[in-house]
């Protein structure tokens, strides 16, 4: 961190707020990478021909053979008389859960669909829990476009996760946030080099593994997109941990140093264990972030990753930022990332994207992180582009993933340079 | 309520924005929450546009409802005109919009907009994907077109390809030369690549080309019946579809068709020697009906194949297929369900599919061999290289794209001879395509054969077991069915090798 800088960064600093065309997924997007995680787990989508079909595109070329989430399909019939379409779905279930008795967790996922004609999904999952006792736990969570966008998809069903955990007064940490096996397998073994016990990671891997919440219950987030799921944890009584999101080698450092805090781990014992791979990784950044100094980002709102990430390209890999946009901003999350940008560039909320596009014409600069509907109509006019996605679905938190991050961002930079046929497309 | 895994047709606005994106200066406003925009990514990811959809998404929330949505649309309209200034503005709504009734029509006629608006009615909870784009471009073709002398020299229009289509982009240039070769040029080809002025001429040529029914054929009759234009029935896909084509054109405008070019290398290379190893191989075909159909005939015609399963995913065409499929003996599959044809393939175990991107999964599972003959699309549709379907080079490509999946007829033999080789041996799958080599570690694989004989408990004895082991795995599936149909026909409950030779030589063919 360089002193130089001033203290609150841009935590004050005004927020462009727009409303025009959003240009971002619905929050049932999550459930590609969250069926990953919870391995026991079904995500049971109550919504259209739509909502299934943007399951199947985001999941591209994913194609499983029967993956734990599908689609209960609205019908005319079941829009027709509200008691049909709750029968309707017990008889769904009952075929899913038939078939499927590998499902321990099963997720109704609300659409926007089922929740415009007020489909009543928490009373039909408390009353299919107790039909499945204890074989199949069934939670109810929204991922509709009209309530949520892409990665509060995850925050929501996190959120309904945590409402139904046991309370303890067990000393605890918990890490909120689903993380790619490698990186979730690094961050413990970190904690636990750094003398910490009693770990535990939501959402759980199987059901199985337990994890209660109270008062003595601290907790950290390790994705910025969690804001619900933030505030639960406060209602259940837990205590969070605010640091900068575990990106880079500073921001990893920042985020363990806020927990060994809290933990009074020896400074010792934090130098002994962070030492070696934080040098490591601030040498990898620098070899290959060479090619991104001095250029210029602009950020789509997208996953709620950008504030952290723009911190991580600004002061770890010199980048100059020129607008940071983010479906949502949660101070109480990012507060300490913002806290860390510098002053006088723009920090967008919500969205129109035409508007929005007009200003990247006007600035031109050397990156753009955008969706996909948006890369290559950008690419065909002579810009670069990093698809934002592609962030949520690798690994690329913490020290060994480091310049595994800078080189997302290089490569499409790098590759503009090599080629020399100039593109029309 | 209906549990879906994964579909073969999106909703009907999907098939709006298709007719959108493939049109020139036309602008779809749709009511629609955020998430739906992922439509997008769709042709700018798969098709690679250098474009954003010309689509405007109203993206309201949940604390627009029931306030001002309305509004919201209005100002979406009169925004999107002002940017874009498009010749036709297109209206309708998504499934969510669709429950809270806006009247995005009535909506958008009290804006007074200079420019024509067509409301779209696109029932998402009844139709898919291909309604909704014959459903648009039938409603602008209500719109804009109007009655005109027809040309003087003998012109048709193309219609059918959209953006987003199977080849779309190739067949509409392999079509223009081969009915330029018959001495007819296109007025009209629509709606890729047609501006509303252009529609406004569609009537004034001879006839149609319908070259997707999926997406065209309603306008198509639209045409016939207001300005009496005919349009062709056959589908110029495969040798033996061009030359009726052809024909049928010729009567249509009674001109003389012989100059024109139909040359394609299929047949002499369905002839040649080294096709006899296709003979009578053993083929499942599934698509959109349209190219399902053309296939069938490719197949059995025109390389020797044998068709022992065929079917469709959109029931629109559930009528056409069934009676087409009797003509081949079998009993058509009429089905949006992947894990129905699924199960279909498992059960009657070909030895190649001609499908979807759907069925080359299942295939990739199952270790068969898969060519993709129809949409729902991939990035893979979209190469490079020219690659139609239809006309006479659709032939050739059609050719080296379903043997190209499939062990080469030497190859066969040298696996036959050195099947404990290192190089030949049989995990090392169909040919060299790593693509088609089964998936063993990552799918816990259900054998189906091995099911089939738990089932009706036939035993394989060691030896007999064994000895399969050494018939080519790309006949082994089979050869093992047989061998249990046979030996439970006989009432056998032990499977010898004597059993195993007695099977092959009752079905020897
Ligand atoms: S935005 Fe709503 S209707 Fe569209 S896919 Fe998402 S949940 Fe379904």
């Amino acid at each position: 961190m360089s002193s130089d800088q001033s203290l609150t960064g841009c935590l004050d600093a005004p927020v462009l707020k727009e409303r025009g065309q959003h240009e971002v997924f619905c929050g049932l997007t999550s459930i590609i990478w969250l069926h990953r995680k919870m391995q026991d787990a079904f995500f049971l989508v109550v919504g259209s021909r739509t909502c299934a079909h943007l399951l199947q595109s985001a999941a591209g070329v994913m194609v499983f053979a029967e993956p734990r989430f599908g689609t209960a399909i609205l019908e005319e019939t079941d829009l027709a008389g509200m008691a049909d379409a709750q029968q309707e779905l017990e008889r769904t279930v009952e075929e899913l859960l038939s078939r499927r008795t590998d499902i321990r967790r099963l997720f109704l996922v609300g659409s926007c669909p089922s929740e415009v004609i007020k489909l009543d999904l928490a009373t039909a999952a408390e009353k299919l829990s107790e039909q499945y006792f204890p074989k199949v736990n069934v939670i109810n969570y929204s991922g509709s476009g009209i309530e949520t966008t892409f990665t509060q998809g995850e925050d929501a069903c996190l959120e309904a996760v945590i409402r139904g955990l046991e309370t303890s007064n067990e000393q605890q940490l918990v890490i909120l946030g689903a993380l790619p096996d490698i990186v979730h397998d690094q961050m413990l073994r970190l904690l636990e080099q750094l003398g910490l016990t009693n770990v535990f990671v939501l959402p759980q891997v199987r059901v199985e593994d337990e994890v209660s919440v109270g008062s003595n219950t601290h907790f950290i987030c390790a994705q910025p997109f969690l804001g619900a799921s933030f505030e639960e944890m406060v209602r259940r009584g837990a205590k969070p941990i605010y640091a900068p999101f575990p990106f880079g080698a500073s921001g990893t450092t920042a985020w363990l140093k806020a927990i060994c805090d809290i933990f009074r781990v020896s400074k010792e014992t934090f130098e002994a264990v962070t030492d070696a791979p934080r040098r490591r990784a601030e040498i990898a950044i620098e070899k290959v972030s060479k090619i991104l100094t001095d250029r210029s980002v602009f950020f789509f709102p997208d996953s709620q990753l950008e504030i952290p990430l723009a911190r991580f390209l600004n002061q770890e890999c010199g980048m100059k930022l020129i607008e940071v946009g983010s479906p949502y901003i949660h101070k109480q999350l990012v507060g300490p990332d913002l806290q860390l940008l510098p002053e006088g560039i723009t920090i967008s909320e919500g969205q129109d994207v035409d508007k929005q596009l007009d200003r990247v014409f006007d600035r031109m600069p050397d990156l753009v992180v955008c969706g996909l509907g948006l890369a290559n109509p950008l690419e065909a006019k002579g810009l670069t582009t990093k698809w934002a996605i592609e962030l949520v679905f690798s690994p690329i938190h913490f020290y060994e993933q480091a310049a595994d991050l800078a080189s997302l961002f290089a490569r499409p930079i790098n590759r503009s340079e090599k080629l020399k046929i100039g593109k029309v497309a | 309520m209906k549990l879906s895994v994964w579909t073969y047709e999106g909703p009907p606005h999907v098939g709006a924005i298709r007719v959108a994106t493939g049109m020139e200066k036309v602008h779809l406003v749709l009511h629609a929450p955020q998430g739906d925009t992922y439509a997008d990514l769709l042709f700018t990811m798969i098709e690679r546009r250098n474009h954003r959809p010309p689509v405007t998404y109203t993206t309201f929330q949940a604390r627009d409802l029931g306030s001002d949505t309305a509004s919201l649309f209005k100002k979406a309209c009169i925004e999107a005109y002002e940017r874009f200034k498009p010749e036709l503005l297109l209206v309708g709504a998504s499934c969510t919009a669709e429950l809270i009734q806006d009247d995005p029509g009535g909506l958008a006629e009290t804006l007074g907009l200079p420019v024509p608006v067509v409301a779209l009615e696109l029932p998402s909870y009844q139709r898919k994907e291909n309604f909704g784009a014959d459903e648009t471009f039938f409603q602008i073709v209500k719109t804009l077109s109007r009655p005109l002398e027809r040309t003087s020299e003998i012109t048709c229009n193309l219609i059918g390809p959209t953006a987003l289509g199977f080849r779309h982009r190739d067949d509409v240039l392999e079509m223009t030369k081969l009915l330029n070769s018959m001495g007819i040029t296109v007025n009209v080809c629509a709606p890729y690549g047609a501006t509303p002025k252009d529609i406004e001429l569609i009537s004034q040529a001879h006839f149609n080309v319908l070259m997707y029914p999926e997406t065209g054929e309603m306008a198509c009759r639209y045409l016939e019946r207001t300005y009496s234009q005919p349009f062709t029935k056959t589908v110029p896909i495969g040798v033996g579809a061009i030359s009726d084509f052809v024909k049928e054109v010729s009567e249509i405008v009674e001109i003389n068709t012989s100059d024109a070019n139909t040359y394609s290398q299929l047949p002499w290379y369905s002839a040649s020697v080294d096709s006899t190893y296709l003979t009578s191989k053993r083929v499942f075909i599934f698509g959109d009906g349209t190219h399902a159909m053309t296939a069938a005939r490719i197949a059995r015609d025109e390389i020797g194949f044998e068709v022992v399963g065929l079917g469709c995913f959109n029931r629109e065409m559930a009528r056409p297929m069934r009676k087409f499929a009797a003509t081949f003996g079998l009993d058509a599959l009429v089905s949006d369900d992947y894990l129905e044809v699924e199960k279909h393939i498992q059960a009657i175990a070909p030895e190649l599919i001609l499908g979807t991107q759907m069925e080359r999964h299942i295939g990739k599972r199952l270790g068969i061999p898969c060519a993709v003959i129809s949409a729902p699309v991939h990035v893979q549709d979209f190469p490079a290289r020219y690659s139609p379907q239809m006309g006479p080079e659709g032939a050739n490509v059609i050719f080296d794209t379903w043997v190209h999946p499939l062990v080469m007829g030497l190859e066969e033999h040298l696996l036959t001879m050195f099947r404990e080789d290192f190089e030949f041996h049989d995990e090392a799958g169909p040919s060299h395509h790593a693509a088609h080599s089964p998936e063993k570690k990552n799918q816990p694989q259900v054998d189906e054969a091995d099911e089939v004989s738990s089932e009706n408990k036939i035993i394989w004895l060691t030896d007999a077991e064994k000895e399969l082991k050494k018939i080519p795995f790309f006949v082994r599936g089979k050869a093992r069915k047989n061998t249990e149909k046979y030996a439970e026909n006989n009432g056998f409950s032990e499977i010898s090798i004597e059993t195993l030779y007695e099977a092959k030589a009752h079905y020897a063919r």
